[in-house]
């Protein structure tokens, strides 16, 4: 039934080789392209974090110079927040949430494609501020007044605020296109209280991503009118406050630590559950914890500011709620462990990343109650301890969580398996090397290392905890270098997977892997949390649902990515001139047009 | 706005179409709320004149906030028009709220020009910047809003829309309509509470 029906959508273009990804409107070829470019940004934004740990392995070294620093570590943290993990993870989304709640594709395709053209440019868009002039050096929170035209003289900062607002507009498109896609696509039978916890957290996520970064978007215009205008937004002398900066980015940038977490607690809901031989524990509460999380997320954001002189209420107001937000975290990671407990482990790579990723996350976590408590924070502000802990979470955190994803789904993404044992050497290399880099800041930090110095002196005695950190960040460069060769390997070699290799209990491996474009040649009908083990241990087939069509799948389109580069060259305008800008918005409005009137 | 795509037609029985302009225009809120926000925050903290009371008028801006009022109204005929089948009455409705979208940015030009008269510009003083920007950025808005109503209007003339298929005049009068209600914030926080002095 399935070739006959795809066919049925006939006078489309078809596309092969390069054009064809180009064109693509298919979630799972978007979601291979995102996780790709995403990877290349992590490397990037690794050999970033390279270069700042061989400057301060010893005192007084001079690898990079003052002003290089600065861009460095800028870069560094822009790069790793809003092109490596946020996209590593809308990645994972966009190839497994579709599958996960058997549905064709996303809501919209097309727009999907839009936003995976607008990351990429504006990736390469922010990276190419190095080559124009120098990059970004006012750190990735980038406060006034140090980003003024005053005290930025280069065009850094411009690149920064429209390179932020490209990344600003592809999330917010997505995540318009996940909240749809959720709540419209999902099988006939999977209630919300059926969706695969993975698919629970995005869908918070995109909310947090659609109500956090309007407000960082904001900011950065208000920035760029600042600094090419003359307005006086964040000008004390003219009557504006350098805080309302801090208030608008932080209220865009704490949310943005759960834009980070939840979907990689996602994930750890995922792996734990089918390692373990059990069905989540807890799911109601794990899935309602991600939703306050969500909400409380929102009114922590000022305990980034505890030292910026605001009433003591205020602060007390704002730890308080910091400290509220352990509590469903906590309640996920008992329910972590109460998944495992008694269950019949099997010990993969993946279990072993979602493991690690509990450990690192409770010291992370630890660290982040320290930070709430106000006296103890005006104690380590901008030291080396905070430098310590975001690691733990987002490094220790997130990036665990991304490889258990990638050691977990990559046989359905590429139908063959990621070789175990260069996997378990990954993991304990990435284990070893974690703890080796980030642990010792705390204790630098406690020492009063402030962070974002260039250099330190030797007679401070902070020379041996730099170096431990120094090797602990070679031994995870050591460890990216196993999971690419691993990942190169397996490509080509690695063993047949299968449909359903790690008999899993989720609507992705009912269909074959790779999956077929049009993911399900029936779509599923859901009767629980768990539709394939009801088919393996139920003894019934899975039970497809009516379909009053057939297959009807979108057709390819160039128009995402011909809007994308004209939305590009329009915010080259806005830094270089009306040329561009005027030819950018003359790409855009074509490419607009031509989306318009494209049959879909 | 484009002709959506479903990969799962069983499914678009209902439409979800209208369900991600909602969610958009939330997101929208946010960012204006920034906006104006920043406005509440800065207000009388210029350093140097010329500020709001000296140079904004009442009857100008309540003037426009009518004329924005009247086009939401219009807005509604349009989508009622199509609703009865009336394809004509309904471009007739739409064209009407695209003049009335282009009046409130004449009298909007004509307000600015006046207060760079007088010495305001974004660079003059706090009260400029935010008032510019505040006000600019919601004039761009009605920009797009106008833009978007013609392309209606430009496809109800090649045939499309009937009393059973009007879904897109629906989603465009709900952004119309945000943007009227954003104006009808900044027209409060702007202009009323400086003028009759509630703060």
């Amino acid at each position: 039934m399935s070739s006959e029906a795809v066919s049925a959508s006939a006078a489309r273009r078809e596309y092969s080789g390069a054009m064809a990804w180009l064109t693509t409107v298919d979630h799972k070829r978007i979601g291979l392209m995102y996780i790709a470019a995403s990877m290349f940004f992590l490397l990037v934004g690794g050999l970033e974090a390279m270069l700042i740990r061989i400057q301060l392995a010893e005192a007084n070294l001079k690898v990079l110079n003052p002003e290089l620093y600065n861009q460095i570590f800028t870069m560094h943290g822009t790069t790793m927040v809003f092109l490596a993990v946020m996209p590593l993870l809308i990645g994972l989304a966009n190839y497994m949430v579709p599958l996960l709640i058997g549905a064709r594709d996303m809501a919209y395709p097309r727009l999907n494609a839009l936003g995976l053209w607008i990351f990429i440019l504006g990736g390469v868009f922010l990276n190419s501020s190095f080559l124009s002039g120098g990059a970004p050096a006012a750190g990735w929170f980038g406060y006034a007044p140090l980003t003024s035209a005053q005290y930025s003289a280069t065009t850094g900062v411009d690149f920064w605020i429209w390179g932020l607002e490209l990344l600003g507009i592809s999330s917010i498109l997505t995540s318009l296109n996940f909240v749809v896609t959720t709540l419209w696509l999902r099988a006939p039978g999977m209630k919300l209280n059926r969706m695969p916890m993975f698919v629970w957290t995005n869908l918070v996520t995109a909310f947090l991503i659609l109500f956090a970064m309007p407000s960082i978007s904001a900011a950065l215009i208000l920035l760029f009118l600042d600094r090419r205008v003359g307005t006086f937004f964040f000008d004390a002398a003219g009557g504006g406050d350098p805080l309302l900066w801090q208030h608008l980015f932080w209220f865009f940038g704490h949310p943005e630590v759960y834009i980070l977490i939840l979907p990689a607690m996602g994930v750890i809901s995922e792996v734990l559950p089918v390692f373990s031989r059990k069905p989540l524990f807890g799911y109601a509460a794990v899935a309602y914890s991600s939703v306050a999380i969500g909400f409380i997320g929102f009114a922590v954001w000022a305990h980034h500011m505890f030292t910026v002189g605001m009433a003591p209420v205020i602060n007390a107001v704002f730890a308080l709620a910091s400290m509220i937000i352990a509590v469903p975290t906590a309640i996920k990671i008992f329910n972590w462990i109460a998944t495992m407990w008694g269950g019949s482990i099997r010990v993969t790579s993946a279990l072993l990343f979602a493991v690690g990723f509990i450990a690192l996350f409770i010291i992370g976590g630890l660290g982040g109650i320290f930070l709430a408590t106000v006296p103890i924070d005006f104690q380590v502000q901008d030291t080396y301890f905070v430098v310590g802990h975001l690691h733990y979470v987002l490094f220790g955190g997130s990036i665990l969580a991304i490889f258990a994803a990638i050691y977990y789904w990559f046989p359905k993404m590429t139908g063959r398996m990621l070789n175990e044992r260069f996997g378990i050497v990954h993991f304990a290399l990435q284990f070893i090397g974690t703890n080796l880099t980030f642990f010792p800041m705390h204790i630098l930090g406690l020492e009063g290392m402030p962070r974002r110095i260039y250099t330190y002196a030797a007679n401070l005695g902070w020379d041996p905890l730099n170096l431990l950190a120094t090797v602990g960040a070679f031994i995870l460069a050591a460890a990216m270098i196993v999971f690419l060769y691993n990942i190169l390997v397996s490509l080509k070699n690695g063993k047949l997977a299968g449909d359903d290799p790690w008999d899993g209990d989720t609507l992705e491996w009912a269909t074959s892997s790779p999956p077929q474009v049009y993911n399900f040649a029936k779509i599923p009908s859901v009767a629980s949390r768990r539709p394939l083990w009801d088919v393996k241990h139920g003894g019934k087939p899975l039970e497809t649902a009516k379909e009053a069509h057939g297959i009807h799948l979108p057709a390819p389109s160039i128009m995402p990515l011909v809007l994308a580069v004209g939305l590009t060259i329009m915010m080259i305008g806005l830094i270089y001139g009306l040329i561009p800008l005027v030819i950018g918005l003359v790409i855009f409005v074509a490419a607009l047009f031509g989306w318009i009137n494209q049959p879909a | 706005m484009s002709t959506p795509i479903s990969a799962n037609e069983y499914e678009m029985e209902r439409d979800h179409r209208k369900l991600a302009i909602w969610v958009f225009l939330a997101s929208e809120s946010i960012f204006f709320a920034a906006f104006i926000t920043t406005f509440v925050i800065y207000r009388g903290r210029s350093v140097s004149g010329p500020g709001p009371r000296e140079v904004l008028t009442l009857f100008v801006p309540l003037v426009m906030t009518i004329v924005l009022l009247i086009s939401s109204v219009t807005m509604v005929q349009a989508l009622q028009a199509i609703k009865e089948g009336s394809r004509t009455r309904m471009w007739q409705f739409l064209l009407a709220t695209a003049f009335l979208g282009l009046a409130f940015l004449g009298l909007k030009g004509n307000e600015y020009a006046h207060l760079i008269q007088e010495g305001v510009t974004p660079s003059s003083n706090i009260f400029g910047s935010v008032y510019f920007t505040v006000t600019g950025l919601h004039a761009l808005h009605v920009i797009v809003g106008i833009v978007w109503i013609l392309a209606v209007v430009a496809k109800a003339w090649r045939g499309a829309f009937s009393a059973t298929n009007y879904l897109p005049v629906e989603l465009a009068g709900l952004y119309w309509h945000f943007v009227d209600l954003v104006w009808v914030l900044i027209f409060m926080v702007v202009y009323l509470t400086e003028q009759l002095r509630f703060m």
